[in-house]
């Protein structure tokens, strides 16, 4: 059996979801764990892949590839899966990781399971488990082609590196499809984020509306430094202006699992559930006893962040100094 | 001009699995997916009062007359709604089978997706159909503009914005932050009746049984279970002395 991983890669840097899912597949125990990388220079990466499980690592180093589209990664993808017969190709989601995985599976008429928190081999039978129905229900959900395609919630496992050696490295030359070639990128804007971005950092401390003004979001930042964690933020704030929409937390912003998560004045509604659950350890403080972030906060408290706050981040900041 | 919308048919309320059948469970009232509300409007914003025809697309039950109904009111000129006994259970493959075959007939410059189906949270789809017409495809459009048969659309991802740009027809998912759909008027809602909605079966789009529900797919639900539960959870109401509680709560885990 084998398994193949698409490795995503920003700023020169192997992502740390995709290390996570790269972990995963190398923990299955197949001989063959292979992974993909595309853009300009990622030759230099195929180490750092190696050192996370990866046996075989697959470069399409090219700089025409660097505009992060789908379609011609998709088309990178069939071509190894083509010729090396990989069973299982595995995706880390992100924007552009979903719209590679469904065209891949369009491409190879191969199942897609999506959403997957976690993925087991039951009586030899490779298992996804995906939380469904905001994750009121966990269903076990299979496949029935080959290759099978799983494309993991963000945060699903930790990237552990696993002291593999160096990797075979093989030049992946793929024709690209005409459809593949249509959309181009013609102009890009990175925000760049200061402090530690929201998804590396081990503790994320997040506003919502329940801070009562912009000016609150000093209570976040003070308790953030306190931590050594990063500010997040609920979409509602963001939509308000309060803060940067790189913050954002939930569906249409950010997915993290940090260790300990500290929500500040936030409802806890759906939108925002699905982009922190996985998170170790929740605390939640807001004024509201019946708001929706205390039936999945590990410890909720009930009272008003602007008594609560400076008190917290002053014995967490006598503590550290002690 | 010519503009598609694929549209979902979603349960209204809280959905829920069947347990015997274990596919989401479509006998109650249902509504049109919030998201899709977006797509419409998108296409609605790109007539204008401009001679371009719009026509929203759709697979599901028989009721999903009644969610294409809505999206005639909201504006658009046309419906097509795959209704076969065979569709149901289709899985994201099955599905982008359908769904291409249906868009292929109507050969249109612009295919538009809401960014997500509300129901099965499912947002892949539209990268799949693409794939199946041999289209170029964007996903998450905060800005859509056409000119000179290239859309050009704004881009939202994890690391900021890119614009991009691709030769029509084109495939294009638009996030929900791109507009605020309109409500239908009564005009429009008495308009809609009035509107050709037709009705395909499988065997209308050259395919068999084989091509979708259960025997198109090629993933499946093997079981359903309870989440694992958050154990140990507390709440303390803050009476002077919460903010000690949490540091001793963080300095039990370790956390600080």
């Amino acid at each position: 059996m084998s398994v193949l991983v698409f490795l995503e890669h920003h700023g020169g840097e192997l992502q740390k979801g995709a290390l996570g899912v790269l972990t995963k597949a190398a923990s299955l125990g197949e001989a063959d764990v292979g992974a993909v990388l595309v853009g300009g220079g990622v030759r230099s990466l195929a180490d750092d892949a190696g050192s996370y499980g990866a046996t075989n690592v697959y470069v399409a180093d090219d700089a025409s590839f660097d505009p992060p589209l789908p379609q011609s990664r998709v088309d990178v993808l069939a071509k190894v899966v083509g010729d090396h017969g990989y069973e299982t190709v595995m995706f880390a989601n992100s924007v552009l990781a979903a719209d590679v995985a469904a065209g891949l599976a369009a491409r190879l008429d191969a199942g897609l399971n999506w959403d997957l928190a976690d993925l087991v081999s039951e009586n030899g039978t490779l298992v996804g488990k995906r939380p469904a129905l905001q994750d009121s229900v966990y269903v076990d959900v299979g496949w029935r082609s080959t290759p099978r395609i799983a494309l993991f919630r963000a945060g699903s496992f930790d990237a552990v590196q696993t002291g593999g050696g160096a990797p075979q490295v093989e030049d992946v030359a793929v024709e690209l499809e005409a459809h593949s070639t249509g959309a181009k990128v013609v102009d890009q804007q990175l925000e760049e984020s200061t402090g530690p971005s929201i998804e590396d950092a081990d503790v994320i401390v997040a506003g919502g509306r329940g801070l009562g003004a912009p000016e609150s979001f000093a209570l976040a930042e003070e308790l953030a430094r306190a931590l050594g964690g990063a500010v997040g933020a609920t979409r509602a704030v963001v939509d308000a202006g309060w803060y940067p929409y790189s913050a954002q937390i939930g569906q249409t912003g950010k997915t993290v699992s940090p260790k300990l998560y500290v929500a500040l004045g936030i409802s806890g509604a759906i939108q925002h559930k699905v982009g922190m659950q996985s998170s170790s350890v929740i605390v939640a403080i807001n004024r509201d006893a019946n708001a929706p972030i205390f039936e999945f906060s590990d410890l909720g408290v009930v009272g008003d962040v602007h008594e609560v706050v400076p008190k917290l981040t002053e014995l967490v900041t006598q503590r550290k100094s002690a | 001009m010519k503009i598609a919308v694929c549209v979902k048919h979603v349960p209204e309320g809280p959905a829920r699995i069947d347990p015997g059948s274990k596919r989401l469970d479509r006998s109650g009232e249902g509504m049109l997916n919030r998201f899709d509300a977006n797509a419409i409007e998108e296409a609605l914003r790109i007539k204008g009062d401009g001679d371009a025809e719009i026509v929203v697309v759709s697979m599901g039950p028989a009721s999903a007359a009644d969610t294409l109904r809505k999206a005639l009111a909201m504006g658009a000129d046309r419906a097509v709604l795959v209704s076969d006994d065979a569709v149901a259970g289709s899985d994201l493959l099955a599905t982008s089978r359908v769904l291409a075959k249906a868009l292929e007939r109507e050969a249109a410059d612009l295919v538009l997706f809401g960014q997500q189906a509300s129901d099965g949270d499912g947002a892949v789809l539209w990268a799949a159909v693409a794939e199946r017409l041999h289209l170029p495809v964007v996903s998450q459009a905060l800005e859509l503009t056409l000119a000179d048969a290239t859309l050009r659309a704004k881009r939202q991802n994890e690391f900021g914005y890119d614009v991009i740009e691709a030769p029509l027809p084109a495939v294009v998912a638009v996030s929900d932050a791109i507009n605020e759909p309109r409500y239908a008027s009564l005009k429009g809602i008495m308009g809609a009746k009035k509107k050709p909605q037709d009705v395909l079966s499988l065997a209308d789009l050259g395919l068999g049984p084989d091509d979708a529900g259960d025997a198109g797919s090629r993933t499946e639900v093997l079981a359903l279970a309870a989440p694992p539960a958050r154990g140990g959870a507390q709440k303390i109401e803050d009476d002077g002395n919460a903010a000690q509680a949490i540091v001793d709560f963080l300095a039990e885990r370790r956390l600080i």
